[in-house]
C-alpha cells in the first residue's frame, strides 16, 4: 500500500480536476477524430455516413454497455462474441422450425427475438453462478465458454452457415434496415440501452452496489450488500445485452456462421476501457463506454473513407488507440 | 555506529495546503522518543520525510549535522533509517522469510540463497520473540502477526534510527511487553527509536522524552517523567480535556435483545453463551487470536457457524450481513480500510451503503443522501472541509466516525463494534465513547470488542473475556479491573 496522504483540500481538488479531464478525454478524442475525418473526406460529415457508423456501432455498443457493468464490478466476460454467434444460430434454427410448423411470420420473428433475450440471460446466469457459487475466476469461466459456445455453433452449422428461411428473413429485415424519423432502428435501440444503462448505473441501488463491489468487495460484503447476487445480475444483464445485439444483427445477414461475432469481446472490452472505465473495476461510466464504442468505429470508418492508412491496419490503429488511452489513464504512482 | 537525526525548518505541502510549517528538532542517539499529536498533526508526514517516502518542501533533514536528501526509502534504509508503517508494507503472497529479506536478497552466484535468508529471518524473528514458521505466507497471518513481521524486517535491516507508527495498536499486552523489551535492547545498542502512539500509558512507561506536534508545528518537548498522562493529552489537543469516558448509565433490567447459546465457529470459537440487553454495553476482551472477531463474523454469517441466536426473542439464522442487518444487527469491522469504508467513494455514498434501499424509490435520491450526510456530520461530529470529499481524505478519527455512522444508518437494535477506536487520537476517542454511550442510552444493545483494557473498563457495563475460542469469564462492574481481565485472558487466573 502506498504511503497515504493525510491532507484534505489540495491534492483532492487537483485530483478531481484531473479526473474530470480524464472523463472528457474520450469525448475530446472523438471530436478531434471527427474534425480530422471531415478535413480528409467530404463524405465523412454527412448524415448518411453518421447513421452508417452509428448502426455499425450499435452491436458492439450495446454489448459494451453490459460489459461496462461487469467490468466495474471487477469481473470480465470474454465469451460475448461466441455467445452472440451461438444465440444467432439457435435463434435461426428455432425460427426455421416454427416457420415450418406454419406459425405466422411475425409471431415467429417475435418468438425468435424473445428466445434471443432469454438465451442471453440464461448464459449470463450460468456465468454468474459458476463465478459466485463455483468460485471460479471470471476470466477462466468465460474463456471456457468462449470455446464452448463457438464450438456448438460450428457443430450445429456443420461447419457451414445456418440460414434463415427467405420469407422469415423478409419479415425480420425491418428490425435492422428500417428507420424511424430518419434514424435506423438499431441506433434507437442502442440509444435506449445506453440511457437505461446509465440510469441503472447512476441512479439505482443496484448500480451503486456494482461500483461498491468493484471498488472493494470486502467492504461491500461487510456493508450488507448481497455481493453474489449483484455479481450474478451483472452477468445476466450482459447476457441480455448480447441477446439484444444479436436480435438486431441476425436480420442483417439472415445467417450465422463460425465467424459471426468474431473478436466482438475484444471490441466491447476496448470500448469500455477507452471510455475511461478501469479494468480493475470500481469506477466507470456508461456514457464513456458509448463514446468509446463510437470512437473505435469512427476510426475504422475514417480508414475506410481515406487511403492514408491501409484498411488492413484497422485493428492495429484501434490497438494503438487502446494502449495510448490506457497510458493516459494509468494511475498516478 | 549511532546516528543523530535532526529536522531543520522542514515544510511540506500537498497541493496548496501546507501540512508542515517549518518543524525543527533534534534527536539524540540511544533514546526512545514519543512523538505525540492528534491525527492530522503532521507526525506521520514528518516521519515519512525522515524515512525517504516523501520529499521535504523546504528545510532539511540532517544526520549527524550533515544535510541529507533521500530519493526514496531505500536511500534512507542505507543510512540506517527505517519506518514501520501503520499500514503494512508486506507482500501478502510471499513467505515471512521472503518478506523480511525483500529488496535485500542474498545471492549465491545468480541464484537466491534461500537457506541463508531463512536463517537471517529466523534470527530476526527470535529477537522480536515471535515464533512463526518463516515459510508461512504472510496472507495467512493475522494483523498482529503481520505487525511483528514488520518489526522483524526492521530488525533484520539493522536500523540505527527506527520509527514505529502505532506499532502496538494491534498487539496484545503480552506481545506489547515483548516489543518493549526489544526496544530496550535496541536502545542499549544505541538505536534511536521514535514511537508514535495514542496509548499514553505506554508512552508514560517506556519512553524517555515526549515531543508534541500540533497542526503541523512543533509544540514542545519534555522528559517523559515530568508529565502525567492528562498533561500529555492536554498538550496534544491544546486545551483542557475533561473526562475521557462518559458516566455509566445503569441499564434497566429487561429481556436481552441479543441472546446467543452454544455458538460455535469451527476452528475459532466454541460453546459461546452470552446475552446483551437494551441499553447495555458488553465488552469482549481477549488476546489477539482468542477468536473474538471470528465469533462475531460467524454470527453475521461471514464464516460457517452453528448455534442458537435470538434477537428480541425471535430465533434467527443469519447467513449474511444483509440478513443480519434486516434482523436489526450490524457490525463495525476492526479493519477500517479493508472492510469498513470505500476510501475511494464519497462520504455520502459510504454513509448510505448499508441502507440504500431507503434512498432508492426506485431512483436514488442524491439530495436525500446529501441531507443524510449533513445530519450525520452534525450528529457524529465528523470534521470535514466539504461534504463532497472522498473518504480517504478524512483523518483516521473522522473516518472512524463515518464508519460508525454508516453501521448505524439501518437503525439496528444490536450493534457490534470491533476495535472502534483503533488508530484514533485522544479527542476522537472521547467523541466515540460518548457516541457509544448515547447509543446504549437510546435503547440499543452494544457489543464492544477491544484490545485496550482501559477502554473496556471505562466504557462497558460487563466484559466477557475470551481465551482460545472459549468464553473464560464474564466480569460485571464490581469486578472490572485490568489485572483480573489479563488473568482471564491469559489463563493465569
Amino acid at each position: 500500500m502506498p504511503p497515504e496522504r493525510t491532507d484534505s483540500g489540495g491534492a483532492v481538488g487537483a485530483g478531481r480536476w484531473f479526473s474530470r479531464l480524464q472523463g472528457l478525454g474520450p469525448v475530446l478524442g472523438l471530436v478531434l477524430l471527427c474534425v480530422a475525418g471531415t478535413l480528409l473526406n467530404s463524405d465523412f460529415a454527412t448524415t448518411e455516413n453518421a447513421m452508417n457508423v452509428l448502426t455499425r456501432t450499435a452491436f458492439i455498443g450495446i454489448i459494451a454497455v453490459g460489459m461496462c457493468f461487469v467490468i466495474i464490478s471487477g469481473g470480465i466476460d470474454l465469451s460475448v462474441g461466441s455467445m452472440a454467434a451461438l444465440i444467432a444460430g439457435c435463434m435461426i434454427l428455432l425460427m426455421n422450425a416454427l416457420g415450418a410448423m406454419g406459425w405466422p411470420a411475425i409471431t415467429v420473428v417475435l418468438a425468435g427475438m424473445l428466445f434471443s433475450l432469454l438465451l442471453g440471460g440464461v448464459f449470463g446466469l450460468a456465468h454468474g453462478l459458476l463465478i459466485t457459487r463455483g468460485r471460479i475466476e471470471p476470466f477462466i469461466v468465460t474463456l471456457g465458454t468462449l470455446g464452448i459456445y463457438r464450438a456448438y455453433l460450428t457443430y450445429f452449422a456443420d461447419g457451414g452457415a445456418i440460414t434463415l428461411e427467405n420469407t422469415l428473413a423478409d419479415s425480420y429485415s425491418p428490425v435492422y434496415y428500417a428507420s424511424w424519423l430518419g434514424v435506423p432502428v438499431p441506433v434507437w435501440v442502442f440509444a435506449a440501452v445506453a440511457i437505461a444503462g446509465s440510469v441503472l448505473l447512476n441512479r439505482t441501488a443496484f448500480g451503486r452496489y456494482v461500483q461498491a463491489i468493484g471498488s472493494n468487495e470486502q467492504v461491500a460484503r461487510y456493508a450488507a450488500v448481497r455481493v453474489d447476487r449483484v455479481k450474478v445480475l451483472t452477468y445476466v444483464l450482459l447476457g441480455v445485452c448480447v441477446g439484444i445485439a444479436t436480435l438486431l444483427y441476425v436480420p442483417r445477414l439472415g445467417s450465422a456462421s463460425p465467424t459471426t461475432g468474431l473478436l466482438w469481446e475484444l471490441e466491447a472490452i476496448a470500448a469500455v476501457i477507452v471510455g475511461g472505465t478501469a479494468l480493475r473495476g470500481g469506477a466507470g461510466s456508461v456514457t464513456g463506454t458509448v463514446v468509446g464504442a463510437i470512437l473505435l468505429s469512427v476510426i475504422s470508418n475514417i480508414l475506410n473513407l481515406t487511403s492514408i492508412i491501409s484498411v488492413y491496419l484497422n485493428a492495429a490503429v484501434q490497438g494503438f488507440v487502446i494502449i495510448i488511452v490506457a497510458f493516459m489513464q494509468r494511475r498516478r504512482p | 555506529m549511532t546516528i543523530a537525526v535532526g529536522f531543520h525548518q522542514v515544510t511540506k505541502s500537498f497541493g496548496p495546503v501546507e501540512v508542515l510549517h517549518g518543524v525543527s528538532f533534534d534527536l539524540a542517539p540511544g533514546r526512545i522518543y514519543a512523538l505525540l499529536g492528534e491525527n492530522g498533526a503532521g507526525k506521520s508526514t514528518l516521519m515519512k520525510i525522515a524515512a525517504g517516502y516523501e520529499q521535504p518542501g523546504g528545510g532539511e533533514v540532517r544526520i549527524n549535522g550533515q544535510p541529507v536528501r533521500f530519493a526514496g526509502s531505500r536511500d534512507a534504509e542505507a543510512a540506517g533509517i527505517v519506518l514501520i508503517h501503520q499500514e503494512f508494507n508486506l507482500a501478502e503472497d510471499l513467505t515471512v522469510a521472503q518478506n523480511i529479506s525483500l529488496g535485500h536478497e542474498k545471492r549465491r552466484g545468480w541464484l537466491l540463497d534461500e537457506r541463508a535468508m531463512r536463517e537471517d529471518a529466523q534470527a530476526a524473528l527470535r529477537q522480536v520473540g515471535f515464533e512463526v514458521d518463516p515459510d508461512r505466507r504472510v496472507r495467512e497471518l493475522i494483523v498482529a502477526e503481520k505487525q511483528l513481521v514488520e518489526i522483524a524486517k526492521a530488525v533484520a535491516r539493522r536500523a540505527r534510527f527506527l520509527i514505529m507508527d502505532e506499532p502496538t495498536a494491534t498487539l496484545t499486552p503480552g506481545e506489547t511487553e515483548r516489543l518493549f523489551a526489544l526496544m530496550a535492547r535496541l536502545k542499549a545498542e544505541g538505536t534511536t527509536i521514535v514511537f508514535i502512539s495514542h496509548k499514553l500509558e505506554e508512552v508514560e512507561r517506556y519512553t524517555d522524552e515526549v515531543i508534541v506536534m500540533r497542526d503541523g508545528q512543533f509544540v514542545t518537548r519534555r522528559p517523559t517523567a515530568e508529565l502525567s498522562r492528562q498533561q500529555m493529552a492536554n498538550l496534544m489537543v491544546g486545551r483542557e480535556l475533561s473526562d475521557l469516558f462518559p458516566a455509566k448509565v445503569v441499564p434497566s433490567a429487561a429481556p436481552p435483545l441479543l441472546s446467543v447459546r452454544g455458538f460455535e465457529v469451527p476452528g475459532w470459537a466454541s460453546g459461546i453463551d452470552f446475552d446483551v440487553g437494551a441499553g447495555e454495553i458488553l465488552g469482549f476482551a481477549g488476546l489477539v487470536g482468542a477468536g473474538r472477531t471470528e465469533l462475531f463474523e460467524g454470527l453475521l454469517g461471514l464464516r460457517p457457524a452453528t448455534g442458537r441466536v435470538e434477537i428480541e426473542g425471535r430465533p434467527v439464522r443469519l447467513h449474511s450481513p444483509r440478513e443480519a442487518a434486516d434482523n436489526g444487527l450490524t457490525y463495525l469491522s476492526e479493519d477500517r480500510k479493508g472492510k469498513g469504508l470505500h476510501v475511494d467513494f464519497g462520504l455520502a455514498e459510504n454513509l448510505t451503503l448499508m441502507d440504500l434501499a431507503r434512498y432508492a424509490r426506485p431512483w436514488l435520491r442524491k439530495s436525500d443522501e446529501r441531507d443524510a450526510l449533513a445530519r450525520a456530520v452534525e450528529a457524529y461530529g465528523i470534521r470535514t472541509g466539504s461534504l463532497t470529499l472522498r473518504a480517504a481524505s478524512l483523518s483516521g478519527g473522522n473516518q472512524q466516525k463515518l464508519a460508525l455512522a454508516k453501521v448505524l444508518q439501518p437503525e439496528p437494535r444490536v450493534v457490534v463494534l470491533d476495535e472502534p477506536t483503533r488508530g484514533v487520537d485522544v479527542g476522537a476517542k472521547r467523541d466515540i465513547y460518548f457516541l457509544v454511550q448515547k447509543l446504549a442510552a437510546s435503547g440499543c444493545a452494544v457489543v464492544v470488542i477491544s484490545s485496550e483494557l482501559v477502554e473496556l473498563i471505562g466504557l462497558c457495563h460487563r466484559v466477557a473475556v475470551m481465551r482460545r475460542g472459549r468464553l473464560e469469564a464474564t466480569l460485571d462492574a464490581t469486578r472490572l479491573d485490568e489485572r483480573e481481565l489479563i488473568a482471564h485472558a491469559t489463563g493465569t487466573h
